[in-house]
């Protein structure tokens, strides 16, 4: 009989994930890449899904792990809308059940390598949600949101742009932000790319972009010495 | 050829992949403090929570109010922290069921207890402390170990700045070192409750952001949050 | 109560296209004491008329909680009834422990149901003997259900089971319509009138022999009992006497241990 075996790391992963609050709901961004170590290994790969018709997630970490979830998530979902007895599963929700998911794989030392954002309609009374869960099931709320590299580099962007400003941030405003910040990202994460996809929820309900190329500026790069360039 | 060979040696030396070794545990910091006065307690605790040098959120409630009366304040993992309070009220609903009555303080302290060394070779990595009033009315403090082991009291701070605090409690709530031994009314509790957060968070990385404090009386029990230093 | 030979297997039907053994178990539901349900839109009460084996014994529970938002009355064996409100109590906290969220009331009305259905297919198995009332209040507002033996359950304004149950669905039948806008305490005279109907002629409503459970919206489910009631009981305000006559159909759910009269 085989030894059973669990993951001890991530193998094909997705780099940062951001999310915002602003007037009208809440708004998640990321790239497409999936690397293979350092390897750019797939450059097409959405990271942001749909859950039911309030909520919106983006992870980063192993990809196939998220893909899992993203398969654990809409089998609840079918289940949910099959019972057709008014009741759907919120924002809130979700997040709760992805906290219990990932603290339970947790504690069987058998993870699922994520940090994922979960944004959307909070519950049945309305209101935004902005939550986070990663793989030692530890989770918290909070107005800006960024995983991974993001956390270190975008979050005191995204800090400074939307706290206190919640509710009266634009939706214009809130896409310079994220696009912003994806930007900084690209600049300095070596494992992320410009071509970005960004979700939204508010009342007119959940809408995720076509992949869409940032634009970049590297005539600077041209006066840089010593990473390879030579005098 | 070889010159160009010679050239890829980079001044900066490529770091080997960085090996992910899981760990299910985490800290994510924050200080908790009960006192007990002769017909009332006060349990407090901050609302940052941290990873690292990174702050999670300013607003994750690590204090507990419990359906049968008493509050706890949880430090350490926040995610364990979470899933024994959800531990706990579950018993706390069975014991309804099966005895139409609440729970004692008292038979709570010692149930913590029994449920922190049930996962002795797994712990939960917490820190708690327990308020609120024993069958006489009088207020009541018990802290605890990871493992559960307890104590009774009349005073306890814990977590990450616990060993800044509690000297500060011995001498405040205490009167060790003084000459006078005043009786403690709530108002004063309050006020060195609000000294030593604002205190800690001046020392502590870790505390910050929010003090939320339940004032538990016969009358119910008050919650109320106080401004902390944000940085 | 023989009827033929097929009705001592669970899994034969009769060539009349029934199963008899499902259909006594049906037969328990009525042996118990009648529990009696009503709604309107915000609010779910259910109401039971309490037994007790004779004064030296106390009278026995009809009403359990389930959660803060749901509670059901019991007409049947107890013994069944208990493993239902356990198996319902824990579904309930799993829902809050998974979600953080109450179990919406017609998921748990539906699962029992297929529990029960399970019981009336497999050889080796008996039909609960019980049937339940669940009211509950959740998101999409306030839900009285009736459960029964054979898997069957129903979405009621207002319903009442066991014995002599027909006289007070009687009486709520006559007056159903003015319950979506009636206050708690309308709903409670209604039910306690209803429940009253399903006495035995020389017998009455009293403290003791009566529970009231209240859901709703922003009510915790509680049940009211003992000295409580009395406030409820003055509300009726005309004497106390039943409006209709013993119809006489009914099964006599006192003197002698009849097999299945076990919530006693």
């Amino acid at each position: 009989m085989d030894p059973t075996t669990r993951t001890q790391q991530p193998i094909v992963t997705g780099t940062s994930v951001l999310g915002i609050k602003y007037k009208d709901g809440v708004m998640l961004a990321a790239d497409t890449l999936a690397s293979y170590g350092s390897l750019a290994r797939f450059r097409d790969v959405e990271r942001l899904i749909k859950v039911g018709g309030t909520t919106i997630i983006g992870a980063s970490g192993d990809i196939s792990d998220f893909q899992y979830i993203t398969h654990l998530l809409e089998k609840i979902l079918i289940k949910e809308s099959n019972t057709e007895d008014g009741h759907q599963l919120y924002a809130r929700h979700i997040h709760e059940y992805l906290g219990r998911l990932m603290y339970g794989r947790r504690s069987k030392h058998n993870p699922l390598w994520n940090s994922i954002i979960v944004g959307g309609i909070k519950d049945g009374e309305g209101g935004k949600f902005l939550g986070f869960v990663d793989l030692q099931g530890t989770t918290y709320e909070s107005s800006t949101i960024a995983t991974g590299y993001g956390s270190y580099i975008a979050q005191p962007l995204l800090r400074k742009a939307v706290e206190g400003r919640e509710d009266s941030l634009t939706e214009e405003e809130a896409i310079k932000v994220l696009d912003d910040c994806m930007r900084v990202l690209f600049y300095r994460d070596a494992r992320s790319s410009n071509k970005i996809q960004r979700a939204t929820v508010n009342a007119s309900g959940v809408t995720i972009t076509d992949p869409y190329d940032l634009e970049t500026e590297w005539g600077f790069a041209e006066s840089i010495r010593g990473y390879g360039a030579t005098d | 050829m070889f010159a160009y060979e010679q050239q890829q040696q980079s001044s900066c030396p490529v770091k080997a992949p960085v090996e992910h070794r899981f760990s299910p545990y985490t800290d994510n910091g924050g200080t908790t403090l009960a006192i007990a006065g002769d017909d009332f307690c006060v349990i407090a605790g901050d609302t940052r929570q941290s990873e690292g040098y990174s702050i999670n959120t300013r607003y994750a409630p690590k204090v507990y109010q419990l359906s049968n009366g008493a509050v706890l304040a949880t430090g350490g993992m926040y995610a364990d922290g979470v899933t024994l309070v959800k531990m706990i009220e579950q018993r706390l609903e069975w014991y309804r069921h099966a005895h139409a009555k609440e729970m004692s303080c008292g038979a709570l302290a010692q149930m913590l207890s029994t449920i922190l060394y049930h996962k002795r070779m797994f712990p939960y990595y917490v820190w708690n402390t327990l308020g609120g009033l024993d069958e006489e009315g009088k207020g009541a403090v018990y802290s605890y170990d990871p493992v559960g082991n307890y104590e009774k009291h009349k005073w306890n701070c814990s977590g990450s700045a616990g060993h800044l605090v509690q000297p500060f409690l011995d001498n405040q709530i205490g009167f060790s070192h003084q000459r006078e031994k005043p009786t403690l009314t709530m108002e004063r509790v309050v006020q060195v409750t609000k000294d030593a957060f604002t205190s800690a968070t001046e020392r502590d990385i870790y505390t910050g952001d929010y003090l939320e404090m339940f004032l538990v009386t016969k009358e119910g029990i008050q919650k109320t949050l106080t401004d902390l230093k944000k940085d | 109560m023989f009827r033929n030979q097929y009705d001592s297997d669970i899994t034969i039907w009769s060539p009349q296209g029934r199963i008899h053994q499902v259909e006594y178990a049906m037969e328990a539901v009525k042996q118990g004491s009648a529990c009696v349900g009503l709604r309107s839109k915000t609010h779910v009460v259910i109401l039971a008329l309490k037994r007790s084996p004779g004064e030296l014994a106390s009278y026995q529970k009809k009403l359990m909680r389930i959660d803060d938002h749901m509670g059901i009355a019991i007409a049947g064996l107890m013994s069944d009834a208990r493993v239902l409100s356990t198996y319902m109590r824990s579904e309930a906290m799993k829902s809050k422990l998974m979600f953080d969220r109450p179990l919406p009331v017609y998921r748990i009305v539906a699962a029992i149901g297929d529990k029960a259905q399970v019981n009336t297919q497999r050889y080796g198995r008996r039909p609960y003997g019980v049937g339940l009332l669940v009211a509950g209040y959740d998101d999409a507002g306030p839900h009285l259900f009736e459960c029964a033996p054979s898997g069957n359950f129903f979405d009621y304004y207002a319903v009442s089971i066991g014995a002599r149950s027909q006289s007070a669905k009687t009486y709520l039948e006559k007056h159903f319509e003015s319950f979506a806008d009636a206050s708690v305490d309308d709903l409670i005279t209604h039910g306690l009138r209803a429940l009253r109907d399903t006495l035995q002629q020389d017998k009455e409503l009293d403290i003791k022999n009566c529970s009231i459970g209240i859901v709703g919206k922003g009510v915790k489910y509680h049940s009211v009992d003992g000295e409580a009631v009395q406030k409820y009981l003055d509300l009726l305000g005309d004497g106390n006497t039943t409006t209709t006559a013993d119809d006489g159909n009914a099964p006599a759910d006192n003197g002698g241990a009849a097999p299945m009269d076990t919530d006693q």
